[in-house]
């Protein structure tokens, strides 16, 4: 059993640092995709809640299609898809494997959140910017300075969630190749065949991820929270 | 001609034609998949929730320790430590009798799906149950009924209001989800469409099959929907 896990180790013939790699990648990629994927989502968002009919119409179409196709089936379009495409400009063309990742990963996370950033900006009561109308404020400064910074505290819990579902999904961009936990972990168990013990380490690493995860967006909600408590909302 | 072969005909595309009804058949592994994983999970779930909210504590501690672990970690990883991982044990599956289990990916994938998706509903449901007001339980107690009544009678009914649309979510991420299984060479409609993919090497097959997977998720909206409008008729909403 001992020699068994020498195979995770750091030692010749140990994994220990291909694992700490694929980790890193793992991490990686989602860190890339968290911003441009919310970014996108408050973009859709708005435009949910545009007064064009075409903007509000292409917005929910992007959400409805996103949220209903398999990340996995999102992950072969855009990767294949993207090849595909560029090889016909130019025929040496090969898509990254990250890229890929991060736009398919993006545009689900996009797809998700913007539901949490149509939930934040109701949330934000229409006196708000009046009051800001009213200041003199242009309609792009009452957002940025008055209800973007009310909506980062309703929507926390949401995105939250979002980036731990996030951070599960991209253990599907191994099957287009990119090095991360589950790349590393499956092609450990085609060397050494001992798949209980990769994929069980595999499985921890991840674990540890997602509680370190829940740990800080508590902690950072307690924050968003902390002038409330005064009108009997928990700071906990 | 069978009814498999229509998509292939009217859309005039070829591999659609020449796959069209192994992603049909594919179709159907990914309906069962989900249906019979979506319910013996939700069977599950109602026993863990009770067991989560007024079991003794070390059975809490260890349910909470179950949803935590398969919430936490990713679906893909959970099913090659079970098909790849557990399959490793083939002399001991063999000697105890459950080595039919372990050996198809059908049943490696139901066996995981349905522990993934019991630790989500256990959530929901431990969430409803746990936003039902106090006053009913003391409403219950006080009319005479026992714990196991007032919570079957009195709780769940109310609950089960609460928990209908993040199950019905559930149930579309399950859909989602079911498409990993093509990852254990499980001819699902993803499988399926992996298949032809390669064989045909035509993007189209994929951006079909998206279709297929999209309306499923649409059907189930629909039909949620109406499911909640007839079962919230008597509350006030509007």
């Amino acid at each position: 059993m001992l020699d068994k896990l020498a195979l995770l180790g750091f030692g010749p013939g140990g994994w220990g640092l291909a694992l700490l790699q694929g980790a890193l990648v793992t991490i990686s990629i989602a860190l890339a995709t968290l911003p441009f994927g919310l970014a996108l989502g408050l973009l859709v968002a708005l435009g949910k809640r545009s007064r064009n009919a075409l903007v509000r119409g292409a917005a929910t179409l992007f959400t409805t299609v996103f949220r209903g196709v398999p990340e996995l089936l999102t992950l072969y379009i855009i990767y294949f898809g993207i090849q595909v495409l560029m090889q016909k400009l130019w025929s040496g063309f090969s898509m990254p494997p990250f890229v890929a990742g991060m736009v398919a990963l993006g545009l689900v996370l996009g797809a998700f959140s913007s539901e949490v950033w149509v939930a934040a900006l109701d949330s934000v009561q229409r006196g708000q910017r009046e009051a800001a109308a009213a200041l003199g404020l242009s309609r792009r400064q009452a957002f940025r300075l008055v209800v973007f910074p009310q909506l980062m505290r309703v929507a926390l819990p949401g995105l939250g969630n979002n980036w731990m579902v996030l951070l599960k999904e991209t253990s599907l961009v191994s099957v287009i190749t990119l090095p991360d936990i589950m790349f590393i972990t499956t092609r450990a168990n085609v060397t050494t065949k001992e798949p209980f013990l990769f994929f069980g380490a595999a499985i921890l690493l991840y674990l540890f991820f997602s509680l370190v995860s829940a740990w800080g967006l508590a902690r950072m909600e307690a924050r968003a929270n902390r002038g409330y408590s005064a009108f009997g909302g928990s700071t906990r | 001609m069978r009814w498999c072969e229509y998509p292939g005909l009217i859309t005039g595309n070829e591999a659609l034609q020449n796959y069209g009804c192994r992603m049909a058949t594919g179709l159907g592994i990914t309906l069962q998949l989900v249906a019979i994983s979506v319910a013996l999970g939700f069977v599950m779930a109602v026993p863990l929730a009770v067991g989560r909210l007024y079991g003794p504590r070390w059975l809490a501690a260890t349910i909470t320790g179950y949803t935590t672990f398969f919430r936490g970690t990713p679906l893909l990883c959970q099913l090659f430590l079970v098909y790849y991982g557990l399959g490793q044990f083939r002399p001991f599956w063999q000697e105890v009798g459950l080595w039919w289990l372990f050996r198809e990916p059908f049943y490696c994938a139901l066996l995981t799906f349905t522990v993934n998706t019991a630790a989500y509903q256990a959530e929901i449901l431990r969430g409803a149950i746990q936003s039902i007001p106090r006053g009913q339980f003391e409403g219950a107690l006080s009319l005479g009924l026992p714990r196991w009544k007032t919570l079957l009678l009195v709780i769940m009914p109310q609950a089960m209001i609460l928990a209908l649309r993040p199950l019905g979510n559930e149930l579309i991420v399950m859909i989602k989800s079911s498409a990993i299984a093509s990852l254990v060479t499980l001819f699902d409609l993803m499988g399926a469409t992996r298949l032809a993919f390669a064989r045909s090497f035509d993007l189209s097959i994929y951006l079909y099959a998206a279709l297929v997977y999209l309306a499923l998720v649409e059907i189930v909206r629909r039909v949620w929907d109406l499911f909640e409008r007839r079962l919230t008729r008597h509350m006030a909403l509007r």
